[in-house]
């Protein structure tokens, strides 16, 4: 059974996520969007060996993480072409310096961002700023630590899919996306609030 | 007072439905304890040391006759008879059942009142002056506005899930009583040079483990603009704000770590692409909501009035009330009340579900039937006639509730701290309560003047320590409760943060440091000086000096003996 809910309803996934492999060295951690005067913040990122070790399967859908897509560009524009190829990005990274790598944004018929714990609320604001300033039309998955509970904000702010995670029941996580009927502000789906909306 | 619509209405009865299938399934064992902790968190829910915790959410501290007597019962029903008012104007449960909750808010709900985002890493409570509506010196009254952002910030579907909690207040008069500069985002409201309304934006100030005050981001912001600026800010915290250290996520460590200038250039980059939005508030949903916050049908009153006058002069226990828990009022003949949570020898901010009915009694027979609560932990009748007033502290004193010490050493800020709450470092209530038995002789109380004493009891600062003119912090030695004393904090236009006086002292020795502290003041205070202001101008050496004095004389009496 499918953990993929898209728009309302649970539908089968058609997308092949593509994972570089560990290749047992120590992770590189890297620094938290591009406030560098940070520290840590414990999110990995691939390193160029494990960029270049990455298999990509030769035929059907794939979504491939950005820093693997910048590397294969070349290699994958004929698929791209195809509607091929999905994009995966990952919430720590930057969203305005990822996209300025991207000719067209639209050009790919999904972007799937990977949450890796449930309270990272960041996923949020991706969400909205793909929709609402980088103009992004097609399929916006949710996928990672993806919980019944963050649906509707998830749904608020531009989503549309949402993988589930695999221990848990899509189908009550449906139900979460109707919790409640009238919010009061502006969000990407509906964006008049609540007072220009209706007559109060 | 703001009144539901049939919107507000359906969102807290939704919420209601959500947790109540929450709480279905987590009791089922369909949701492990882990998955249902940020569900029941966002429902103001904690897991105390003794029971579990409600916070029950008081929008900018306002409340009617009717909520109040709500909350009276619901204590009585499903608590142990009392609740405790909180710092943020939020009452909180000590004692709820868990399965109860979902009828607990059930009940809040045909009251209007709901205890969403009361707690978690979300925009909570919006707090406020006290007296907004009501104070001689307030320019705007921020509670329209403070109800707008309460609407637009709950469930935000962009800032469900920040780094951090996020605190905002909002104030409009000339002397700020919302401590606007120790919020996540604090907006000043005030009239511009072209009499508009305008707000000056603090953000990055917090108390807890680092206390820091908030900077100006922007001098003048056209209230139109108030929610998409908010947007900019939070959306640059939200992306940026760290997530790996608990202790580093606050806004303030951003602005911090990015310089209030960078910070400003992002905020104001994002604010080009959210200004002019849906949610640019206009003239008519502002007056829609403001037409909630009106003045009262007010009786045309002279300044004075005679019985009141000569009461005052022939009673001095009514008199040195009205000294210290009657505040002017922009209305002539009109006062507004203090009543006490502070009785000596009380855990500060408690009250009863009989003083919440009595209180409840009064502002319907005084007050219009509205009160509010304040973030000094006690509760408000804006509205009194001063021929009312007399009666009013007969009734209040029956019900304990007129101790005359607002503002003064014994009006406490004090958390809930060790007696409660998992995370503290030493108990709170105790040391509140020895320290007003200490001082319980109120001639010497009115002699010593306004003085703000506040307690948390572990570096979370839920008592505001660090902002007391006095401050107590309990700290943990190897196991053993101690407690760290800071002088020279203050609220208000020029806040501070007080500095610690030195090592600290044992629960036995805080009574006693405290009148060290309060002697030094008596003898070095000019006749206008208030305690901050001698602490202001002489330092902290004078202060520091005498109180180890005499704890260095009992350490060598007790390795004497
Ligand atoms: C007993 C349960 C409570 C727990 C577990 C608790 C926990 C905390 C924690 C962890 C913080 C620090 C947050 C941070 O710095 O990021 C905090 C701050 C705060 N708490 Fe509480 N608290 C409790 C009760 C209260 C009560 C009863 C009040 C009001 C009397 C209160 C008022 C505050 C305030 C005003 C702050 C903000 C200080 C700041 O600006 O950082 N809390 N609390
Ligand atoms: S200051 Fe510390 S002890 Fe007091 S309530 Fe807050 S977390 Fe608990």
């Amino acid at each position: 059974m499918s953990n993929l809910i898209k728009d309302n309803a649970i539908v089968s996934d058609e997308w092949a996520r593509v994972t570089p492999p560990s290749l047992g060295e120590e992770t590189v951690r890297k620094q938290a969007g591009k406030v560098v005067l940070f520290k840590l913040t414990g999110e990995e990122t691939f390193t160029a060996e494990q960029i270049a070790a990455t298999q990509i399967p030769s035929s059907g859908k794939v979504l491939v993480p950005f820093t693997v897509w910048l590397a294969n560009k070349k290699n994958l524009s004929e698929r791209m072409s195809q509607g091929e190829v999905g994009l995966l990005i990952a919430t720590h990274e930057a969203i305005e310096n990822l996209i300025s790598e991207i000719e067209d944004i639209n050009a790919f018929p999904i972007v799937a961002v990977y949450v890796e714990r449930f309270a990272d609320g960041r996923i949020f604001t991706i969400g909205n700023l793909l929709r609402t300033r980088y103009g992004f039309k097609n399929e916006l998955r949710a996928v990672g630590d993806v919980l019944r509970d963050q649906l509707f904000f998830l749904k608020r702010s531009g989503f549309n899919s949402y993988l589930i995670r695999a221990d848990r029941s899509a189908e009550e996580a449906l139900s979460s996306l109707k919790d409640f009927s009238e919010p009061y502000q502006g969000a990407v789906d509906n964006t008049q609030p609540a007072w220009r909306r209706v007559s109060r | 007072m703001y009144k539901y619509d049939a919107i507000d209405q359906q969102i807290v009865n939704e919420r209601v439905a959500q947790y109540r299938d929450q709480t279905k399934r987590y009791l089922a064992g369909e949701l492990s304890e882990d998955e249902f902790r940020p569900l029941r968190l966002q429902n103001g829910l904690y897991i105390q040391r003794q029971a579990p915790m409600l916070r029950v959410a008081v929008p900018y501290g306002m409340l009617s006759s009717k909520q109040l007597r709500k909350l009276g019962d619901i204590a009585k029903k499903y608590d142990k008879g009392y609740g405790h008012f909180s710092t943020r104007q939020n009452l909180q449960l000590n004692w709820p059942k868990l399965e109860d909750v979902p009828e607990i808010l059930a009940e809040l709900a045909t009251v209007e009142m709901h205890a969403i985002q009361t707690s978690g890493n979300c925009i909570r409570n919006i707090t406020t002056d006290q007296f907004a509506g009501v104070a001689p010196d307030e320019v705007i009254d921020p509670r329209a506005m403070a109800e707008v952002m309460r609407q637009w910030s709950t469930f935000h579907p962009e800032f469900a899930l920040l780094p951090r909690k996020f605190k905002i207040a909002v104030s409009g008069t000339a002397q700020d009583r919302a401590i606007v500069q120790a919020h996540d985002i604090g907006m000043e409201f005030y009239k511009d040079d072209q009499n508009q309304t305008a707000i000056k934006v603090w953000v990055g100030g917090g108390l807890g483990r680092t206390p820091i005050l908030g900077t100006v981001i922007r001098e003048h912001l056209e209230w139109q603009h108030a929610l998409t600026y908010c947007e900019a800010i939070i959306r640059v915290y939200n992306l940026h704000g760290r997530r790996d250290n608990a202790y580093k996520a606050r806004i303030k460590i951003l602005v911090k770590a990015l310089g209030i200038e960078e910070f400003k250039k992002q905020v104001e980059a994002e604010w080009l692409h959210l200004k002019d939005n849906p949610n640019t508030i206009t003239e008519a949903e502002l007056a829609r909501v403001a037409k909630h916050f009106e003045a009262m049908p007010y009786d045309n009153l002279p300044a004075h009035d005679a019985s009141f006058d000569s009461t005052i002069a022939t009673n001095p226990a009514f008199a040195a009330w009205v000294k210290r828990c009657v505040h002017s009022h922009k209305q002539s003949g009109y006062r507004a009340v203090t009543l006490s949570l502070k009785p000596h020898g009380h855990a500060p901010g408690d009250a009863t579900s009989e003083q919440m009915q009595t209180v409840a009694e009064l502002s319907d027979a005084y007050s219009f039937g509205e009160l509010r609560v304040s973030h000094e932990q006690n509760l408000i009748l804006a509205d009194v006639k001063l021929s009312d007033l007399f009666p009013l502290w007969e009734k209040a004193r029956v019900a304990g509730l007129a101790t005359p010490n607002i503002g003064l050493l014994t009006d406490i800020i004090c958390c809930p701290g060790g007696d409660f709450c998992s995370l503290a470092n030493a108990k709170s209530i105790p040391i509140a309560e020895a320290i007003q038995i200490q001082f319980d002789n109120l001639d010497y109380l009115h002699d010593i003047g306004d003085l703000e004493l506040n307690i948390s009891g572990c570096m979370n600062a839920c008592g505001h320590h660090h902002i007391g003119h006095i401050g107590i912090l309990g700290v943990d030695k190897d196991g053993s409760e101690w407690y760290q004393v800071t002088i020279g904090g203050k609220q208000g236009n020029d806040a501070s943060i007080g500095s610690v006086i030195g090592p600290s002292f044992s629960a036995e020795e805080m009574p006693g440091v405290v009148q060290r502290l309060i002697e030094v003041y008596i003898q070095e205070r000019t006749a206008e000086e208030r305690f901050i202001d001698t602490v202001r101008r002489i330092g902290v050496p004078p202060f520091k000096a005498h109180v180890y004095a005499a704890t260095a004389s009992k350490a060598q009496e007790s390795t004497n003996v």
